[in-house]
Protein backbone atom coordinates (compact mmCIF):
# COMPACT_ATOMS: atom_id res chain seq x y z
CA UNK A 1 0.00 0.00 0.00
CA UNK A 2 1.60 3.31 -0.95
CA UNK A 3 -0.06 6.27 1.30
CA UNK A 4 -0.39 10.05 0.62
CA UNK A 5 0.32 9.58 -2.97
CA UNK A 6 -3.03 11.60 -3.05
CA UNK A 7 -3.28 14.96 -1.41
CA UNK A 8 -6.66 15.00 -1.90
CA UNK A 9 -7.68 13.10 1.83
CA UNK A 10 -9.84 14.20 4.27
CA UNK A 11 -8.62 11.85 7.09
CA UNK A 12 -5.03 10.69 7.43
CA UNK A 13 -3.65 8.05 10.10
CA UNK A 14 -0.08 8.30 10.24
CA UNK A 15 1.65 5.06 11.78
CA UNK A 16 -0.85 4.71 14.59
CA UNK A 17 -0.55 2.95 17.82
CA UNK A 18 -3.12 2.50 19.79
CA UNK A 19 -2.63 0.30 23.33
CA UNK A 20 -4.61 -0.15 26.31
CA UNK A 21 -3.12 -1.18 29.57
CA UNK A 22 -0.17 -2.03 27.77
CA UNK A 23 -2.14 -4.31 25.27
CA UNK A 24 -2.02 -3.41 21.41
CA UNK A 25 -5.48 -2.95 19.68
CA UNK A 26 -4.19 -0.94 16.63
CA UNK A 27 -0.59 -1.40 15.39
CA UNK A 28 1.50 0.94 13.02
CA UNK A 29 -1.60 2.13 10.62
CA UNK A 30 -1.13 4.15 8.31
CA UNK A 31 -4.13 4.74 5.88
CA UNK A 32 -5.45 8.08 3.75
CA UNK A 33 -9.59 8.58 3.26
CA UNK A 34 -10.14 10.66 0.50
CA UNK A 35 -13.07 13.19 0.27
CA UNK A 36 -16.59 11.62 -0.53
CA UNK A 37 -14.86 8.20 -0.24
CA UNK A 38 -16.96 4.90 0.62
CA UNK A 39 -14.37 3.44 3.42
CA UNK A 40 -15.51 -0.08 4.82
CA UNK A 41 -13.53 -1.29 7.49
CA UNK A 42 -13.47 -4.93 8.37
CA UNK A 43 -12.04 -7.60 9.94
CA UNK A 44 -12.81 -9.74 12.83
CA UNK A 45 -14.23 -8.69 16.16
CA UNK A 46 -11.07 -7.53 18.26
CA UNK A 47 -9.21 -6.69 15.14
CA UNK A 48 -9.62 -2.82 16.48
CA UNK A 49 -12.27 -1.81 13.82
CA UNK A 50 -14.24 0.24 16.79
CA UNK A 51 -11.02 1.61 18.13
CA UNK A 52 -9.93 2.86 14.67
CA UNK A 53 -13.41 4.78 14.47
CA UNK A 54 -13.23 6.12 18.44
CA UNK A 55 -9.73 7.46 17.26
CA UNK A 56 -11.77 9.92 14.99
CA UNK A 57 -14.19 11.57 17.18
CA UNK A 58 -11.67 11.72 19.82
CA UNK A 59 -13.36 9.11 21.31
CA UNK A 60 -10.15 7.32 22.49
CA UNK A 61 -6.92 9.41 22.29
CA UNK A 62 -3.99 8.05 19.76
CA UNK A 63 -0.77 6.06 21.52
CA UNK A 64 1.66 6.97 19.25
CA UNK A 65 1.47 8.41 15.47
CA UNK A 66 -0.45 11.05 14.06
CA UNK A 67 -4.08 11.21 13.19
CA UNK A 68 -5.16 14.56 10.68
CA UNK A 69 -8.61 15.23 9.91
CA UNK A 70 -9.00 18.25 7.36
CA UNK A 71 -5.74 19.90 8.46
CA UNK A 72 -6.29 19.02 12.04
CA UNK A 73 -3.72 17.54 13.88
CA UNK A 74 -5.51 15.63 16.60
CA UNK A 75 -2.99 14.77 18.82
CA UNK A 76 -1.98 18.59 19.01
CA UNK A 77 -5.63 19.60 19.28
CA UNK A 78 -6.98 21.92 22.28
CA UNK A 79 -9.93 20.92 24.38
CA UNK A 80 -11.90 23.77 23.02
CA UNK A 81 -11.95 22.59 19.25
CA UNK A 82 -13.00 18.95 20.16
CA UNK A 83 -16.61 20.01 19.49
CA UNK A 84 -15.39 22.00 16.38
CA UNK A 85 -13.99 18.29 15.50
CA UNK A 86 -16.47 16.48 15.86
CA UNK A 87 -19.60 18.44 14.34
CA UNK A 88 -17.41 17.54 11.00
CA UNK A 89 -18.62 13.34 12.22
CA UNK A 90 -22.48 11.77 12.11
CA UNK A 91 -21.45 9.13 14.03
CA UNK A 92 -24.51 5.65 13.51
CA UNK A 93 -23.47 3.12 16.49
CA UNK A 94 -24.99 -0.57 16.46
CA UNK A 95 -26.94 -0.23 19.53
CA UNK A 96 -28.42 3.20 18.38
CA UNK A 97 -27.49 5.12 21.21
CA UNK A 98 -30.65 6.58 21.58
CA UNK A 99 -31.63 8.39 24.68
CA UNK A 100 -35.08 6.43 25.35
CA UNK A 101 -36.91 8.38 27.83
CA UNK A 102 -36.82 11.26 24.87
CA UNK A 103 -38.90 10.48 21.86
CA UNK A 104 -38.10 10.38 18.17
CA UNK A 105 -38.10 14.22 17.81
CA UNK A 106 -36.29 15.03 20.78
CA UNK A 107 -33.98 12.48 20.58
CA UNK A 108 -32.85 14.66 17.02
CA UNK A 109 -33.50 17.79 18.19
CA UNK A 110 -30.90 17.31 20.78
CA UNK A 111 -28.31 17.55 17.90
CA UNK A 112 -29.40 20.13 16.43
CA UNK A 113 -29.58 22.09 19.47
CA UNK A 114 -26.43 21.09 20.27
CA UNK A 115 -24.53 21.87 16.92
CA UNK A 116 -25.92 25.30 17.78
CA UNK A 117 -28.76 25.82 15.18
CA UNK A 118 -31.37 28.71 15.54
CA UNK A 119 -34.24 27.74 17.53
CA UNK A 120 -36.74 28.61 14.88
CA UNK A 121 -34.66 26.81 12.40
CA UNK A 122 -34.96 23.21 14.63
CA UNK A 123 -38.33 22.08 13.98
CA UNK A 124 -37.64 22.13 10.52
CA UNK A 125 -34.67 20.74 10.20
CA UNK A 126 -35.87 17.65 12.33
CA UNK A 127 -38.89 16.88 10.15
CA UNK A 128 -36.63 17.54 7.04
CA UNK A 129 -34.20 14.65 8.34
CA UNK A 130 -37.06 12.85 9.50
CA UNK A 131 -38.40 12.80 6.00
CA UNK A 132 -35.40 12.04 4.70
CA UNK A 133 -34.84 8.66 6.64
CA UNK A 134 -39.00 8.24 6.16
CA UNK A 135 -39.67 8.08 9.68
CA UNK A 136 -42.49 11.25 9.44
CA UNK A 137 -45.67 10.90 11.74
CA UNK A 138 -43.38 9.01 14.40
CA UNK A 139 -42.12 11.98 15.95
CA UNK A 140 -43.57 11.23 19.40
CA UNK A 141 -43.05 7.99 19.62
CA UNK A 142 -40.23 7.12 22.13
CA UNK A 143 -37.65 4.57 21.13
CA UNK A 144 -38.23 1.31 23.23
CA UNK A 145 -41.99 1.53 20.78
CA UNK A 146 -39.62 1.22 17.41
CA UNK A 147 -38.45 -1.67 15.79
CA UNK A 148 -35.06 -2.21 15.52
CA UNK A 149 -34.62 -0.82 11.63
CA UNK A 150 -36.95 1.66 12.90
CA UNK A 151 -34.32 2.92 15.45
CA UNK A 152 -31.65 2.59 13.34
CA UNK A 153 -33.26 4.84 10.79
CA UNK A 154 -33.59 7.37 13.58
CA UNK A 155 -30.06 7.39 14.49
CA UNK A 156 -29.33 7.96 10.83
CA UNK A 157 -31.43 10.68 10.92
CA UNK A 158 -29.71 11.68 14.07
CA UNK A 159 -26.31 11.92 12.67
CA UNK A 160 -26.59 13.70 9.72
CA UNK A 161 -28.78 16.15 10.90
CA UNK A 162 -25.99 18.65 12.01
CA UNK A 163 -24.84 18.18 8.02
CA UNK A 164 -21.95 16.20 8.93
CA UNK A 165 -18.54 15.70 6.50
CA UNK A 166 -17.58 12.31 7.29
CA UNK A 167 -20.02 9.84 8.22
CA UNK A 168 -18.67 7.34 10.60
CA UNK A 169 -21.25 3.79 11.24
CA UNK A 170 -19.80 1.10 13.43
CA UNK A 171 -21.92 -2.12 12.87
CA UNK A 172 -24.84 -0.12 11.75
CA UNK A 173 -26.67 -3.05 10.46
CA UNK A 174 -25.29 -5.54 12.92
CA UNK A 175 -28.43 -5.75 14.79
CA UNK A 176 -30.81 -5.27 11.80
CA UNK A 177 -32.86 -7.73 9.94
CA UNK A 178 -31.38 -8.22 5.96
CA UNK A 179 -34.58 -6.01 5.08
CA UNK A 180 -34.09 -3.00 7.63
CA UNK A 181 -30.38 -3.53 7.05
CA UNK A 182 -30.42 -2.69 3.02
CA UNK A 183 -32.78 0.23 4.22
CA UNK A 184 -30.36 1.69 6.35
CA UNK A 185 -27.70 1.05 3.63
CA UNK A 186 -29.90 2.28 1.21
CA UNK A 187 -29.96 5.46 2.96
CA UNK A 188 -25.86 5.65 3.50
CA UNK A 189 -25.56 5.77 0.04
CA UNK A 190 -27.99 7.93 -0.77
CA UNK A 191 -25.88 11.06 1.46
CA UNK A 192 -22.31 9.54 -0.41
CA UNK A 193 -24.44 10.80 -3.40
CA UNK A 194 -24.77 13.89 -1.94
CA UNK A 195 -21.05 14.05 -1.22
CA UNK A 196 -20.34 12.93 2.31
CA UNK A 197 -17.10 10.78 2.71
CA UNK A 198 -18.65 7.77 4.04
CA UNK A 199 -16.25 5.20 6.75
CA UNK A 200 -18.29 2.31 7.68
CA UNK A 201 -16.96 -0.81 9.65
CA UNK A 202 -19.34 -3.71 9.23
CA UNK A 203 -19.14 -7.53 8.34
CA UNK A 204 -21.98 -7.69 6.00
CA UNK A 205 -19.55 -8.68 2.84
CA UNK A 206 -23.18 -9.06 0.99
CA UNK A 207 -24.18 -5.42 1.11
CA UNK A 208 -20.16 -3.92 0.40
CA UNK A 209 -20.59 -6.00 -2.78
CA UNK A 210 -23.93 -4.18 -3.53
CA UNK A 211 -22.43 -1.22 -2.73
CA UNK A 212 -18.97 -0.72 -3.74
CA UNK A 213 -15.97 1.36 -2.62
CA UNK A 214 -12.43 0.72 -0.80
CA UNK A 215 -12.30 -1.78 2.29
CA UNK A 216 -9.61 -1.98 4.26
CA UNK A 217 -8.51 -5.63 6.25
CA UNK A 218 -7.87 -4.91 10.03
CA UNK A 219 -6.22 -8.48 11.68
CA UNK A 220 -4.99 -8.46 15.15
CA UNK A 221 -4.65 -4.40 14.73
CA UNK A 222 -3.07 -4.26 11.74
CA UNK A 223 -3.81 -3.57 8.36
CA UNK A 224 -3.64 -6.17 6.57
CA UNK A 225 -4.94 -5.60 3.01
CA UNK A 226 -6.60 -2.35 0.96
CA UNK A 227 -9.17 -3.42 -1.98
CA UNK A 228 -11.29 -1.92 -4.25
CA UNK A 229 -14.97 -3.39 -5.03
CA UNK A 230 -16.27 -1.76 -7.70
CA UNK A 231 -19.50 0.53 -7.87
CA UNK A 232 -22.04 -2.10 -8.96
CA UNK A 233 -24.10 -1.12 -12.23
CA UNK B 1 -29.26 31.91 28.40
CA UNK B 2 -33.36 32.20 28.35
CA UNK B 3 -32.84 28.69 26.21
CA UNK B 4 -30.59 27.14 29.09
CA UNK B 5 -32.81 28.85 31.44
CA UNK B 6 -35.47 27.38 30.19
CA UNK B 7 -33.46 23.84 30.47
CA UNK B 8 -32.82 23.75 33.73
CA UNK B 9 -35.93 24.44 34.61
CA UNK B 10 -37.39 21.91 32.47
CA UNK B 11 -34.84 19.49 34.04
CA UNK B 12 -35.82 20.50 37.42
CA UNK B 13 -39.62 19.42 37.25
CA UNK B 14 -38.40 16.74 35.69
CA UNK B 15 -36.63 15.41 38.55
CA UNK B 16 -38.59 16.96 41.06
CA UNK B 17 -38.29 14.84 43.87
CA UNK B 18 -34.11 15.35 44.04
CA UNK B 19 -34.57 18.79 43.18
CA UNK B 20 -36.82 19.16 46.10
CA UNK B 21 -34.28 17.20 48.32
CA UNK B 22 -31.95 18.95 47.55
CA UNK B 23 -33.93 22.89 48.40
CA UNK B 24 -34.58 21.16 51.83
CA UNK B 25 -31.33 19.98 52.28
CA UNK B 26 -29.85 23.81 51.38
CA UNK B 27 -33.12 25.20 53.23
CA UNK B 28 -31.35 23.51 56.23
CA UNK B 29 -27.88 24.26 55.87
CA UNK B 30 -28.76 28.06 55.51
CA UNK B 31 -31.46 28.22 58.21
CA UNK B 32 -28.71 27.28 60.75
CA UNK B 33 -25.98 29.39 59.43
CA UNK B 34 -28.51 32.21 59.03
CA UNK B 35 -29.75 31.67 62.79
CA UNK B 36 -26.16 31.69 64.03
CA UNK B 37 -25.71 35.13 61.99
CA UNK B 38 -28.44 36.37 63.68
CA UNK B 39 -27.48 35.39 66.75
CA UNK B 40 -24.15 37.06 66.36
CA UNK B 41 -25.82 40.49 64.81
CA UNK B 42 -27.79 40.68 68.04
CA UNK B 43 -25.55 40.03 70.41
CA UNK B 44 -23.02 42.37 68.66
CA UNK B 45 -25.48 45.09 69.01
CA UNK B 46 -26.18 43.94 72.29
CA UNK B 47 -22.62 44.51 73.50
CA UNK B 48 -22.99 47.71 71.56
CA UNK B 49 -25.97 48.60 73.15
CA UNK B 50 -24.75 48.20 76.80
CA UNK B 51 -21.44 49.32 76.18
CA UNK B 52 -22.32 52.58 74.85
CA UNK B 53 -21.71 55.37 77.81
CA UNK B 54 -19.65 53.00 79.72
CA UNK B 55 -16.54 55.22 81.04
CA UNK B 56 -13.44 54.68 83.43
CA UNK B 57 -13.39 56.59 86.19
CA UNK B 58 -9.75 58.08 87.21
CA UNK B 59 -10.05 59.28 90.91
CA UNK B 60 -7.12 61.31 91.80
CA UNK B 61 -5.52 61.70 94.85
CA UNK B 62 -6.23 64.29 97.41
CA UNK B 63 -4.76 67.99 97.32
CA UNK B 64 -3.00 67.34 93.59
CA UNK B 65 -1.98 70.70 92.42
CA UNK B 66 -3.67 72.36 89.63
CA UNK B 67 -0.18 71.95 87.27
CA UNK B 68 -0.17 68.14 88.03
CA UNK B 69 -4.08 68.20 87.19
CA UNK B 70 -3.08 69.21 83.29
CA UNK B 71 0.13 66.77 83.64
CA UNK B 72 -2.46 63.68 84.65
CA UNK B 73 -4.92 64.91 81.77
CA UNK B 74 -2.02 64.74 78.87
CA UNK B 75 -0.87 60.52 80.07
CA UNK B 76 -4.54 60.09 79.89
CA UNK B 77 -4.75 61.33 76.77
CA UNK B 78 -1.69 59.70 75.60
CA UNK B 79 -2.97 55.99 76.41
CA UNK B 80 -3.92 53.55 73.62
CA UNK B 81 -7.55 53.38 72.67
CA UNK B 82 -8.64 56.56 74.88
CA UNK B 83 -10.74 58.64 73.66
CA UNK B 84 -12.73 61.65 75.00
CA UNK B 85 -11.39 63.09 78.91
CA UNK B 86 -13.40 65.03 80.86
CA UNK B 87 -12.07 66.89 84.36
CA UNK B 88 -14.40 67.06 87.35
CA UNK B 89 -13.17 68.65 89.72
CA UNK B 90 -14.39 67.53 93.56
CA UNK B 91 -16.43 71.02 93.54
CA UNK B 92 -18.40 69.76 90.42
CA UNK B 93 -18.45 66.17 92.02
CA UNK B 94 -20.33 67.53 95.08
CA UNK B 95 -22.51 70.07 93.13
CA UNK B 96 -23.85 67.00 91.08
CA UNK B 97 -24.05 65.14 94.34
CA UNK B 98 -26.12 67.24 96.23
CA UNK B 99 -28.63 67.55 93.59
CA UNK B 100 -28.86 63.91 93.08
CA UNK B 101 -29.40 63.70 96.80
CA UNK B 102 -31.59 66.63 97.42
CA UNK B 103 -33.74 64.64 99.49
CA UNK B 104 -31.16 64.05 101.92
CA UNK B 105 -29.51 67.06 102.06
CA UNK B 106 -28.83 67.33 105.89
CA UNK B 107 -26.84 64.51 105.41
CA UNK B 108 -24.87 66.25 103.08
CA UNK B 109 -24.82 69.83 105.09
CA UNK B 110 -23.03 68.29 107.92
CA UNK B 111 -19.84 67.61 106.18
CA UNK B 112 -17.16 69.66 107.00
CA UNK B 113 -15.09 69.33 104.24
CA UNK B 114 -15.56 68.06 100.29
CA UNK B 115 -14.74 64.31 100.41
CA UNK B 116 -15.06 63.40 97.06
CA UNK B 117 -11.79 63.53 94.87
CA UNK B 118 -10.88 65.23 91.34
CA UNK B 119 -11.72 62.80 88.55
CA UNK B 120 -11.22 62.06 85.33
CA UNK B 121 -14.01 60.93 83.34
CA UNK B 122 -12.24 58.61 80.02
CA UNK B 123 -14.44 57.46 77.03
CA UNK B 124 -12.22 54.39 74.98
CA UNK B 125 -12.96 54.15 71.54
CA UNK B 126 -13.74 50.75 70.02
CA UNK B 127 -13.46 48.56 72.15
CA UNK B 128 -17.13 46.75 72.38
CA UNK B 129 -15.40 43.83 70.88
CA UNK B 130 -12.26 43.79 73.22
CA UNK B 131 -12.61 44.08 76.79
CA UNK B 132 -8.76 43.37 76.90
CA UNK B 133 -8.06 46.56 75.08
CA UNK B 134 -10.57 48.70 77.50
CA UNK B 135 -8.89 46.88 80.74
CA UNK B 136 -5.87 47.10 79.37
CA UNK B 137 -6.39 51.14 79.16
CA UNK B 138 -7.63 51.15 82.60
CA UNK B 139 -4.62 49.41 84.42
CA UNK B 140 -2.54 51.78 82.28
CA UNK B 141 -4.32 55.00 83.58
CA UNK B 142 -3.87 53.34 87.02
CA UNK B 143 -0.04 53.35 86.73
CA UNK B 144 0.05 57.36 86.31
CA UNK B 145 1.43 59.06 89.37
CA UNK B 146 -1.24 61.39 91.01
CA UNK B 147 -3.79 58.79 89.99
CA UNK B 148 -4.90 57.44 93.18
CA UNK B 149 -7.91 54.32 91.74
CA UNK B 150 -9.18 53.48 88.99
CA UNK B 151 -12.97 52.03 88.25
CA UNK B 152 -15.31 51.31 85.49
CA UNK B 153 -18.11 49.42 86.57
CA UNK B 154 -19.87 46.03 84.42
CA UNK B 155 -16.79 44.09 85.03
CA UNK B 156 -19.33 41.21 84.46
CA UNK B 157 -19.09 42.77 80.65
CA UNK B 158 -16.02 41.35 80.10
CA UNK B 159 -17.08 37.83 80.70
CA UNK B 160 -19.59 38.38 78.47
CA UNK B 161 -18.07 39.43 75.77
CA UNK B 162 -14.99 37.01 76.35
CA UNK B 163 -17.45 34.24 75.89
CA UNK B 164 -19.44 36.21 72.91
CA UNK B 165 -16.13 35.74 71.17
CA UNK B 166 -15.92 32.24 71.71
CA UNK B 167 -19.45 31.77 70.30
CA UNK B 168 -18.22 34.03 67.31
CA UNK B 169 -15.42 31.78 66.79
CA UNK B 170 -18.07 28.64 66.86
CA UNK B 171 -20.04 30.52 64.66
CA UNK B 172 -17.62 30.78 61.76
CA UNK B 173 -16.67 27.57 62.24
CA UNK B 174 -19.94 25.96 61.76
CA UNK B 175 -20.96 28.50 59.30
CA UNK B 176 -17.70 26.90 56.94
CA UNK B 177 -18.73 23.85 58.02
CA UNK B 178 -22.60 24.09 56.92
CA UNK B 179 -21.51 25.95 53.74
CA UNK B 180 -19.16 22.84 52.74
CA UNK B 181 -22.05 20.75 53.24
CA UNK B 182 -24.05 22.66 51.27
CA UNK B 183 -21.92 22.34 48.19
CA UNK B 184 -21.52 18.75 49.12
CA UNK B 185 -25.30 18.24 49.37
CA UNK B 186 -25.80 20.06 45.82
CA UNK B 187 -22.48 18.23 44.36
CA UNK B 188 -24.48 14.59 44.98
CA UNK B 189 -27.40 16.15 43.89
CA UNK B 190 -26.18 17.12 40.70
CA UNK B 191 -24.20 13.84 40.11
CA UNK B 192 -27.35 11.97 40.57
CA UNK B 193 -28.83 13.97 37.93
CA UNK B 194 -25.61 13.86 35.64
CA UNK B 195 -25.37 9.86 36.22
CA UNK B 196 -29.35 9.54 35.20
CA UNK B 197 -28.71 11.72 32.04
CA UNK B 198 -25.44 9.95 30.90
CA UNK B 199 -26.48 8.92 27.84
CA UNK B 200 -27.74 12.30 26.64
CA UNK B 201 -24.67 13.99 27.85
CA UNK B 202 -22.69 11.52 25.72
CA UNK B 203 -24.50 12.14 22.82
CA UNK B 204 -24.36 15.33 23.23
CA UNK B 205 -21.10 15.64 23.78
CA UNK B 206 -20.17 13.53 20.85
CA UNK B 207 -22.15 15.33 18.38
CA UNK B 208 -20.02 18.14 19.03
CA UNK B 209 -21.92 20.28 21.77
CA UNK B 210 -20.03 22.62 23.25
CA UNK B 211 -18.72 22.49 26.86
CA UNK B 212 -20.82 25.46 27.98
CA UNK B 213 -23.67 23.92 26.05
CA UNK B 214 -23.90 20.72 28.22
CA UNK B 215 -22.47 22.47 31.24
CA UNK B 216 -24.35 25.69 31.55
CA UNK B 217 -28.00 23.59 32.33
CA UNK B 218 -26.52 22.36 35.04
CA UNK B 219 -24.92 25.75 36.72
CA UNK B 220 -28.48 27.15 35.90
CA UNK B 221 -29.94 24.42 38.05
CA UNK B 222 -27.73 24.42 41.07
CA UNK B 223 -27.74 28.52 41.17
CA UNK B 224 -31.82 27.99 40.78
CA UNK B 225 -31.43 25.40 43.82
CA UNK B 226 -29.28 27.48 45.67
CA UNK B 227 -31.47 30.05 45.83
CA UNK B 228 -34.68 28.61 46.71
CA UNK B 229 -32.94 26.24 49.45
CA UNK B 230 -31.67 30.04 50.94
CA UNK B 231 -35.31 31.44 50.10
CA UNK B 232 -36.93 28.51 52.21
CA UNK B 233 -34.21 28.82 54.97
CA UNK B 234 -34.28 32.34 55.41
CA UNK B 235 -38.28 32.52 55.21
CA UNK B 236 -38.08 29.32 58.15
CA UNK B 237 -36.01 31.76 60.76
CA UNK B 238 -38.05 35.00 59.55
CA UNK B 239 -41.34 32.90 60.94
CA UNK B 240 -39.67 31.61 64.23
CA UNK B 241 -38.58 35.50 64.36
CA UNK B 242 -41.74 36.53 64.08
CA UNK B 243 -43.63 33.70 65.99
CA UNK B 244 -40.94 34.57 69.34
CA UNK B 245 -40.97 38.11 68.82
CA UNK B 246 -45.10 38.60 68.09
CA UNK B 247 -45.24 36.25 71.66
CA UNK B 248 -42.80 38.35 73.57
CA UNK B 249 -44.63 41.47 72.61
CA UNK B 250 -48.02 39.75 73.39
CA UNK B 251 -46.27 39.33 76.87
CA UNK B 252 -47.23 35.67 76.56
CA UNK B 253 -43.47 35.35 77.46
CA UNK B 254 -41.72 37.11 79.92
CA UNK B 255 -37.60 38.11 80.06
CA UNK B 256 -36.51 37.80 83.57
CA UNK B 257 -33.02 39.54 84.23
CA UNK B 258 -30.19 37.90 85.91
CA UNK B 259 -29.63 39.23 89.15
CA UNK B 260 -25.71 39.77 88.37
CA UNK B 261 -26.56 42.12 85.24
CA UNK B 262 -26.39 45.88 86.07
CA UNK B 263 -28.66 46.59 82.64
CA UNK B 264 -31.33 44.55 81.42
CA UNK B 265 -32.50 43.72 78.05
CA UNK B 266 -35.73 45.29 78.32
CA UNK B 267 -34.81 48.69 75.77
CA UNK B 268 -32.65 46.83 73.52
CA UNK B 269 -34.61 45.92 69.77
CA UNK B 270 -34.09 42.85 68.82
CA UNK B 271 -33.71 43.14 64.93
CA UNK B 272 -34.15 40.43 61.69
CA UNK B 273 -31.35 40.56 59.48
CA UNK B 274 -30.79 43.25 57.70
CA UNK B 275 -31.42 43.12 53.72
CA UNK B 276 -27.80 43.41 52.89
CA UNK B 277 -26.84 40.53 55.48
CA UNK B 278 -29.67 38.54 53.98
CA UNK B 279 -28.66 39.07 50.75
CA UNK B 280 -25.44 38.04 51.08
CA UNK B 281 -26.57 34.62 52.61
CA UNK B 282 -29.17 34.28 49.47
CA UNK B 283 -25.49 35.23 47.47
CA UNK B 284 -23.60 32.53 49.33
CA UNK B 285 -26.00 29.65 49.04
CA UNK B 286 -26.15 30.24 45.13
CA UNK B 287 -22.41 30.29 45.10
CA UNK B 288 -22.46 26.98 47.49
CA UNK B 289 -24.59 25.76 44.52
CA UNK B 290 -22.59 26.47 41.83
CA UNK B 291 -19.51 25.03 43.23
CA UNK B 292 -21.17 22.05 43.92
CA UNK B 293 -22.44 21.80 40.64
CA UNK B 294 -18.77 22.69 39.42
CA UNK B 295 -17.20 19.56 41.59
CA UNK B 296 -19.94 17.21 39.90
CA UNK B 297 -19.32 18.28 36.63
CA UNK B 298 -15.39 18.15 36.66
CA UNK B 299 -15.56 14.79 38.09
CA UNK B 300 -18.34 13.37 35.74
CA UNK B 301 -17.18 14.81 32.62
CA UNK B 302 -13.70 13.36 33.58
CA UNK B 303 -15.40 9.85 33.92
CA UNK B 304 -17.86 10.40 30.83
Amino acid sequence: MQPFQDKNFIIRFFHVHKRYDGKNALIDITLDVHENEFLFITGPSGAGKTTLLKMLYLGEPVSEGQVIIDGMNLSRISRRRIPGLRRKFGIIFQDYKLIPTKNVYENIALVVEAVGTKKRLIRKKVNSVLRTVGMEGKEKIFPPGLSGGEQQRVAVARAIAGNPRVILADEPTGSLDTASAEGVFELLKGFHARGATMIVATHNKSLIRRTGGRVILLEQGRLKSSTIVPVPN
Amino acid sequence: MLYFFKRAIRDIRANRFLNFVAVITIALSVLIISAFVFFLVNANALIDFWTKGIRIMAYLEPGIPKDNIAEIRRHIEKTEGVGKVRFISKTEAMDQFKKEMEHQSSLISNLKENPLPDTFEIAVRGFSRNWEKFESAARGIATIPGVEEVEYGRKWLGRFISIFNLFRLTGYAMTGLFFVATIFFVANTIRLMLYSRREEIEIMRLVGASESFVKDPFYIQSIILGAFGGLMGLGALFAAFRFIMGNWEMGNWKWEPMSDFQLSVSDFQINFLSPEISGAILLGSMLAGCLGCYISLRQFLKLY
